[in-house]
């Protein structure tokens, strides 16, 4: 069992003709099982007709779906239409929509949000590295090289860092049901108080993993979430930027509040107080929930 | 992207909201001029693109021309430090002098996006001013949202009475509610994160003055706003941040030994952490963005090679997506051979082609060690800048 995203789902990719979308897709199809990895079409508006790695490619995702049933569209469009992408695939009522792209206005994910507030729709991202489903379905641009299919839930702030767990968990023979990057960006799709909603929910997790960082409110939320009611499965928490100067934005990091939340002490005594395991390392991660 | 005092009032200035007048000042001879011109006292304010500066002596008052000048002299080419800025301070290049107002009474306001929310929010107290910080620190009762829609749209009526809640005399009330008003437009229509006004004074004759403005923009909105980008000042900026910028990487100068080379901000903050919880000290902070060429990823490298402060590289990379292994141990390769310094060079790496990027290291003419894992890569990398 996976969550989110079935072993079997059927995906759409919106630019796919591009650079980024030829290259990744390519790659996840051939990761995925079955003859396109479950990749069933494209969209790129006015290419619409041609065939691209032999998936057909539309001009509109309401096309695209009609034609094709996607259980989940990701999207390697540019930044500044990356909005215009989330807008016609929440439209088109997608149930998983994945964003990769980088560097995405904040106000233009403001406007994104406000459609998702009335939709079905489940948004991973912007500036993710996407879900993955070890041995079954890739969406994204993650590396696949050490993961492998078992019990581990992992939700993550950052793509290097996750890759980092999975191959420490695979080493120590521990595989993963999913791996879903919730994205660096302020203003984002689901965060992780939704993914372990999704875990808890999988019967084929058995545990969970947080990777967490400075600034931002995720971390509080998760600790909202399992505070409220048992959850039934350790949860282990990995934070870094534990000795990033406090006014310094580090990467996608984040700024620290003007309200005086994220800081890693009060992310990490919040998740302490709802039952949350911290891991200073992704060594630790593993004798964590070897223990 | 921090725009300074001055460049914020600008775009104030354009949607009507009340501002002191001011001019800015490169030398005590203008600053004199401007504070005759403006008579009466004047304040005298260094333009850093950082705030706190109340706080840490970069606002004074003159109340001749003289004093102007004095005060000119002694903040010009000075650094300032304040409780915002790096721990190191940003050098005054120029100085804003600006009508000095009598107030009794000010406002704190500011607009965000409210991350748990993702809408856009009004963030008020009924006092403000350079303690304001401290303040909401000790009592955070006193800041109080008003949460907007996602296109900054809100009842004027329902936000008149948020301002009559806040304390907002009924004397002032229409004024603030007019800033209130422009600063949400201003902040739509520019792609602000923060727009801030504190203090804004409450004069007499029922008016408010924006005495002070700090505007954070979207850096990520800049391609939709030209006249904005212009705006960068990057001659502020330290040389290799905004050279490791322009090469698709993420680079913060620090004060340490070990050159840090890792890629996504998620393992540099880990790697980062790693390092200073050994005992080392990083010389940088290094995130390599996924779209890097093995070119612009050697540009990276040599700027530590150039640094003659770090003994030791420290080489964490997890492979994936277009940033394959091989491709650090090319650029690797290539900043060696555009560099006559060699350091140690503790190479680690896993993911996508990790197995020929170890051997492609490993034949390289310079002293490489090959950890198995990250945590033994650390404490190499701590022994060797520690010996």
């Amino acid at each position: 069992m996976t969550a989110l995203i079935s072993s079997d789902a059927r995906i759409l990719v919106q630019g796919l003709t591009g650079n980024a979308g030829t290259f990744y897709t390519r790659l996840a199809m051939a990761y995925g099982t079955g003859d396109t990895g479950g990749y069933v079409a494209g969209v790129t508006p006015g290419k619409g007709g041609i065939d691209h790695l032999g998936l057909p490619v539309f001009d509109t995702v309401r096309e695209a779906t009609q034609a094709t049933r996607p259980d989940a569209s990701v999207i390697m469009a540019p930044a500044p239409v990356a909005a215009d992408a989330m807008l016609e695939a929440i439209e088109a009522g997608i149930p998983t929509v994945v964003c990769v792209t980088e560097r995405v206005p904040v106000l233009d994910m403001v406007r994104v949000r406000d459609a998702l507030r009335d939709s079905d729709t489940a948004l991973v991202g912007p500036n993710s590295q996407g879900i993955l489903v070890p041995g079954a379905r890739k969406l994204g641009v993650m590396s696949t090289a050490d993961a492998i299919p078992g019990g581990i839930g992992i939700a993550a702030r950052s793509a290097s860092l996750t890759s980092e767990v999975v191959a420490r968990l695979s080493a120590a023979g521990l595989g993963q049901s999913t791996t879903i990057g919730i994205g660096g960006d302020p203003i984002h799709g689901i965060g992780f108080a939704h993914c372990l909603a999704l875990f808890r929910d999988d019967p084929g997790t058995e545990a969970v993993v947080l990777i967490g960082e400075l600034g931002g409110v995720e971390e509080e939320e998760a600790a909202d979430f399992l505070a409220a009611e048992p959850y039934g499965k350790p949860v282990i928490a990995l934070l870094v930027g534990r000795h990033a100067p406090e006014d310094r934005r580090m990467g996608h990091a984040g700024t620290v509040s003007v309200l005086g939340s994220g800081s890693i002490a009060q992310k990490t005594a919040l998740l302490e107080l709802a039952g949350v395991r911290m891991a200073a390392t992704p060594d630790d991660v593993v004798r964590a929930l070897a223990s | 992207m921090y725009l300074h005092e001055a460049q914020a009032k600008d775009i104030l200035a354009r949607y009507g909201i009340p501002l002191p007048e001011g001019m800015i000042a490169r030398s005590s001879d203008e600053a004199a001029a401007h504070a005759t011109a403006l008579g009466g006292a004047v304040a005298v304010k260094a333009l850093i693109h950082a705030g706190g500066r109340g706080l840490a002596g970069g606002v004074r008052f003159a109340q001749t021309p003289d004093e102007a000048a004095l005060c000119a002299d002694d903040m010009l080419g000075g650094t300032l430090v304040t409780a915002q800025t790096r721990r190191k301070g940003e050098t005054v290049h120029e100085i804003y002098i600006e009508q000095a107002l009598d107030f009794s009474r000010s406002l704190y306001l500011s607009l965000i996006v409210d991350q748990r929310r993702a809408v856009p929010t009004l963030i008020a107290a009924a006092e403000g001013g350079t303690a304001f910080e401290q303040n909401a620190m000790d009592a955070p009762a006193m800041v109080q949202k008003y949460p907007l829609g996602a296109d900054g749209g809100h009842n004027p009526a329902a936000l008149a009475a948020f301002l009559d809640m806040l304390g907002v005399p009924d004397s002032h009330s229409a004024a603030v509610l007019g800033v209130v008003e422009a600063m949400i437009a201003a902040f739509m229509e520019n792609d602000a994160t923060l727009i801030e006004i504190n203090p804004l004074a409450l004069v007499e004759g029922g008016g408010a003055v924006a005495i002070d403005a700090k505007i954070v923009l979207d850096g990520n909105s800049l391609f939709r706003h030209p006249a904005l980008a212009a705006l960068r000042d990057t001659a502020r900026s330290d040389e290799a941040e905004v050279l490791a910028q322009a090469n698709e990487i993420n680079f913060v100068r620090m004060d340490g030994e070990i050159g840090l080379v890792v890629n996504g901000a998620g393992l540099g903050l880990a790697t980062h952490d790693m390092v200073i919880e050994e005992g080392g000290r990083p010389a940088n902070f290094m995130d390599i963005r996924t779209m890097a060429t093995a070119e612009q990823i050697a540009t990276g490298i040599g700027l530590l090679l150039d640094d003659p402060k770090v003994r030791v590289l420290l080489i964490n990379v997890h492979g994936g997506g277009m940033t394959t292994c091989d491709r650090i141990s090319d650029a690797l390769a290539l900043a060696t051979e555009a560099h006559d310094r060699t350091v140690p060079v503790i190479f680690r790496v896993a993911g996508q082609n990790a197995a020929q990027a170890r051997e492609a290291a490993q034949a390289l003419p310079l002293p490489c060690t090959i950890p198995d894992d990250m945590t033994e890569a650390v404490r190499l990398a701590v022994s060797e800048a520690l010996q």
